[in-house]
């Protein structure tokens, strides 16, 4: 199949992508009474690799343990299944609009090993923030402020909050 | 009435429903631009605000969804999964992962429609969510106490301030309208950046 390269860099009306999430949202909480979510997949992953090198440590840590709790496995997280659904999703969307192909996407103005660098420092201070929210930009606020949780609220705020409050240091990253 | 499992749907479909809502979720969000970093950013930039509408249209839908739904006893809305409101965790929380925003670009759920279409810093970001993860449960028995702290429960905004959901939800909306319209003209005004 020919490609257009013209149409890779265009995206849906963000309203209308945002009225399609909505109506996801709103059809995942109606079907299993909770909401969307993301870090809670990476949560899992850790705590089954962490119990499987070492059993006792998880059983000693309070964190860890309560993802065991009722002969619970966590790698079988409702989550860890959403996320590799999300995956499958991104790739179908992304293969019809000719943007799926292995590459480093950075501003041309730094190089791919700074922005890995960087890439991997920013996910280590999300997974780190994200525990004590218990949830990310998904699974804290927006399906938080879809039930209108004032939690919810709180993490939108803090989340978006915080970025305004460091994007300044950071601007040769991007601009 | 909702949630349809386990009453209407047995809970052996549960993982096979969070697949089908995954790729339905990973479509809309990789179609919106959201596996984008540099997309994302924008919004704390002023050169693309797409993540400020599209996250407020469909945080702003599904909820009028749900009270319409409760409000015609489909669903009761305050049976479901909320964020327990633990004010200061949440707080200090989110402003790290503020941070951890604007220095890896992406946050959990857009890095994974990263990786859905083969971008290395995707892949990279989720492994670093994990050391995040794993540095974190290491270090709970440390911030044990201030993880427990301030914690109000599962309250709603509205239960908070004793207002009326709809009328809270017409002001949501009203505040989104303008945000929406004024990002639009700053947009106007700041040089564009390709990406």
């Amino acid at each position: 199949m020919k490609i257009n390269p013209d149409k890779q860099h265009v995206y849906w009306n963000p309203y209308f992508a945002g009225f399609l999430m909505g109506i996801i949202l709103l059809l995942t909480f109606y079907l299993t009474g909770r909401g969307l979510g993301a870090s809670g997949a990476a949560k899992a992953i850790v705590t089954q690799t962490v119990h499987t090198v070492a059993p006792t440590h998880t059983e000693n840590n309070t964190y860890y343990a309560e993802q065991f709790k009722g002969g619970k496995t966590p790698i079988s997280n409702w989550l860890v299944f959403e996320v590799i659904g999300i995956v499958i999703g991104a790739f179908i969307s992304g293969s019809l609009s000719g943007r799926a192909f292995f590459r480093v996407q950075h501003s041309p103005k730094i190089t791919s090993r700074r922005r890995l660098w960087f890439a991997l420092l920013g996910g280590a201070l999300f997974g780190f923030g994200a525990q004590f929210a218990k949830g990310c930009t998904s699974g804290a606020a927006l399906s938080g402020m879809a039930v209108l949780s004032l939690g919810g609220f709180i993490a939108m705020l803090s989340i978006f909050g915080g970025a305004y409050l460091f994007a300044y240091f950071f601007r040769k990253l991007w601009i | 009435m909702g949630p349809l499992i386990p009453d209407f749907i047995s809970p052996e479909w549960n993982n096979i429903i969070a697949i089908v809502l995954g790729i339905a979720f990973g479509y809309v969000l990789e179609s919106a631009g959201f596996s984008s970093s540099r997309k994302l950013v924008g919004v704390f930039y002023g050169y693309d605000f797409a993540v400020l509408r599209v996250f407020f249209t469909a945080a702003i839908t599904a909820s009028i969804g749900l009270l319409f739904m409760d409000y015609f006893g489909w669903v009761n809305m305050a049976a479901l999964d909320g964020l327990p409101a633990r004010v200061y965790p949440i707080i200090v929380g989110g402003i790290i992962m503020g941070l951890g925003f604007v220095t890896g670009g992406f946050c959990p759920g857009t890095c994974v429609t990263a990786i859905g279409i083969g971008k290395l810093d995707g892949y990279v970001f989720f492994g670093g969510i994990m050391i995040g993860v794993f540095v974190f449960s290491e270090m709970f028995p440390l911030l044990e106490n201030f993880y427990n702290k301030s914690n109000l429960g599962d309250v709603s905004v509205p239960q908070y301030f004793n207002i009326s959901p709809y009328w809270f939800m017409v002001g949501v909306s009203v505040i989104a309208i303008v945000a929406f319209y004024v990002t639009l003209q700053i947009r106007k005004r700041i040089k564009k950046v390709e990406y």
